[in-house]
């Protein structure tokens, strides 16, 4: 931040596009700075180390919100992951995978994709890796058939976490998304002693898309928590504050790579700082260059 | 007039004008105002933003309305006309290499579309009387190339692979010999989906480049992406180079700003628009609806 010792608008103006080119969206970045402003009137700072780390204050309780736990406890419990095209969800999978059994919990997954050329034996390869079962039905078969089976199987089997993978699928399309409604209905009906997560997969490279995305599978199922991957770009994921702070969902899991390892749990305060970058350090880079 | 949302917007704000006469800097920076908050929504990237209302501003302010037009009609006009001016007005097409096979190059993030996409792009080719060849070249992605085999199926075109084993510059090349032997004309190598600060896989990109001399390298670009679409389209081009980008999932409700950004920053056209998941479901891309779906219209 340029402008060391003086909060004028110019440097708002700056705050301002650090949030919007970090997808924040026009609505929140605006409310963030109205309430920034007032903050700065309250405290009467006019230091600009102070003023961000008020605005990163701000930020943090919105993430803060609801419970960012994943809820798999007493066993049984039920994991579906859902989201568009590409985001990430089979790979959440095989790394949530390494992250139970780290636990030392005993994980089953089931191959809910049937749509996707390759996506059973994608999932078969995390199963593999992971050493856990995977319940597959053929491909282009009944996708809620195959989860009806694996519920069947981990009662059998005494499984603790039952993971499902589902077809990405765009939330404008109406039949894929009752599609998705019929699956929920069947992990009720047959297990409905399982603790239930519903995760939200959402790719930290989308713009303000992302919040429709939110809204409409919330609609569709009860989410239970965002998981904000391919963080280790350099796109800064800002749509969760709006979706977060709209629907009260909490981003649970961050993805940061392609490996097993590459999941971890959500820390706003890390992603705060993220977001609002080292400008500082960035800002004396310019002026020497200049 | 296409942008009627916008449009609407803009005549509301510039309705207290007088209906004639020159625009002011003040109406016109109201009036800017709305166009901005739409490009913003759109995900246009905020620099691009930045430098559209700068152009659009410095034409409008002192300009005549023109007679037929309202003052909120004529500022649409020139955004109209500077948002062509940015997108590209013509339909572009792919090009062809006088010596065969023709090369194109599938690049871009993880997830966007490219296998896909591949496989899309040979069945168009297919129908022009091509006979293209699929290349194997995603070592990394756990069943990539199974995906691209049954994508191959579907469309009937030959998959070339040599398992994960190989890299993927040795792969590329082996492929071109094998359809020069074959007598096949264009061959689609479909990489790995990677980050553009990935060093080690972009300088890969530019092994695979230089072994093969692609006719066409493109970036394959996911719609729904937001403001980071600049430093990926930015880099890629810069370390890779492009010749073209193609806009997948645009059968989303998704408005699109990306296709913006990437045009601004590469100078590059968008040549084809994915329009779902089946195979068929591909475009030739349209800059002129697509500059009315960024505008909300
Ligand atoms: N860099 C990076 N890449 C990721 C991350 N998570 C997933 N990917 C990559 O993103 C691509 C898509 O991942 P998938 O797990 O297949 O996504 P999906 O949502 O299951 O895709 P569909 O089933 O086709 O809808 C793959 O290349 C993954 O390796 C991440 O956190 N960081
Ligand atoms: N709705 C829709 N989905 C698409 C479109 N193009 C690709 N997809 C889907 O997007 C997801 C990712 O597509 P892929 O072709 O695997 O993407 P990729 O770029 O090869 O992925 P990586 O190899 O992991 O980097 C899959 O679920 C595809 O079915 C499109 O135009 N519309
Ligand atoms: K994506
Ligand atoms: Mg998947
Ligand atoms: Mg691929």
């Amino acid at each position: 931040i340029s402008g060391y010792g003086k909060i004028d608008e110019a440097f708002y103006d700056e705050l301002e596009e650090i949030l919007i080119t970090a997808d924040l969206g026009f609505d929140i970045t605006m409310e963030l700075i109205e309430s920034l402003r007032e903050k700065v009137k309250e405290v009467k700072t006019d230091d600009p180390h102070q003023v961000k780390a008020l605005l990163k204050e701000l930020i943090i309780n919105i993430l803060s919100t609801g419970n960012r736990e994943l809820q798999v406890e007493p066993p049984p419990a039920v994991v579906l992951v859902v989201g568009v095209n590409g985001v990430g969800k089979t790979t959440t999978i095989g790394k949530l995978t390494h992250y139970f059994k780290q636990q030392q919990k005993e994980v089953m997954l089931a191959a809910g994709d049937t749509f996707r050329a390759g996506a059973i034996d994608q999932l078969e390869v995390w199963g593999q890796r992971n050493q856990v079962p995977v319940i597959r039905h053929q491909e282009g078969s009944d996708p809620a058939a195959v989860i009806f089976d694996a519920i069947h199987a981990a009662k059998a089997r005494n499984c603790e976490i039952l993971i499902c993978d589902t077809a990405g699928r765009l939330h404008n399309k109406k039949n894929l998304m009752n599609e998705l409604g019929k699956i929920f209905r069947v992990v009720d009906r047959e297990y409905p002693e399982a603790q239930k997560e519903v995760l939200l997969v959402l790719d930290a490279t989308t713009g303000q898309n992302a919040l429709q995305q939110a809204k409409v599978f919330g609609e569709v199922a009860q989410l239970t928590g965002i998981v904000l991957t391919k963080l280790d770009g350099t796109a800064k994921g800002g749509i969760v504050l709006a979706i977060t702070k709209s629907m009260g969902t909490p981003v649970k899991m961050i993805g940061v790579g392609e490996q097993l390892e590459d999941l971890q749990p959500f820390d706003p305060s890390s992603f705060a700082e993220a977001l609002l970058g080292d400008t500082d350090e960035n800002t004396n880079v310019d002026d020497t260059k200049i | 007039m296409i942008f009627e949302g916008l449009s609407e917007k803009l005549q509301n704000t510039l309705s207290k004008l007088k209906s004639k006469g020159k625009l002011t800097e003040k109406d016109v920076k109201e009036a800017m105002r709305e166009v901005k908050l739409a490009l913003l929504e759109a995900d246009v990237n905020f620099k691009v933003v930045k430098d559209f209302i700068k152009r659009v501003s410095d034409r409008a302010v002192g300009d005549e309305v023109m007679e037929s037009l309202t003052p909120g009609q004529h500022v649409i006009k020139i955004v109209n006309e500077e948002l062509t001016a940015l997108m590209g007005s013509g339909q572009s097409k792919l090009t062809f290499s006088s010596k065969p096979p023709t090369i194109y190059m599938m690049v871009g993030l993880q997830g966007s579309g490219k296998t896909t996409t591949c496989g899309k792009l040979a069945k168009h080719l297919k129908k022009q009387q091509k006979n293209p060849l699929l290349v194997a070249c995603d070592i990394y992605r756990p069943a990539a190339i199974q995906q691209l085999k049954t994508v191959g199926g579907q469309v009937d075109v030959p998959v070339f692979s040599m398992g994960d084993g190989t890299s993927p510059v040795h792969i590329s090349k082996a492929a071109v010999e094998h359809a020069n032997r074959q007598g096949l004309d264009t061959v689609i190598i479909d990489t790995a989906g990677r980050l553009h600060i990935d060093e080690l896989l972009m300088e890969e990109l530019q092994q695979i480049k230089a072994a093969v001399k692609p006719q066409e390298i493109l970036l394959v670009v996911d719609s729904m992406t937001g403001q980071d679409a600049v430093n990926v389209a930015e880099q890629f081009h810069e370390q890779i180079g492009i010749d073209g980008v193609i806009l997948t999932k645009l059968d989303g409700d998704t408005r699109g700003g990306a296709a913006l950004s990437v045009r601004a920053v590469t100078q590059k056209p968008i040549k084809f628009a994915g329009m779902g998941e089946k195979i068929d479901e591909f475009e030739p891309f349209h800059p002129d609806r697509m500059a009315s779906r960024i505008l909300g219209m």
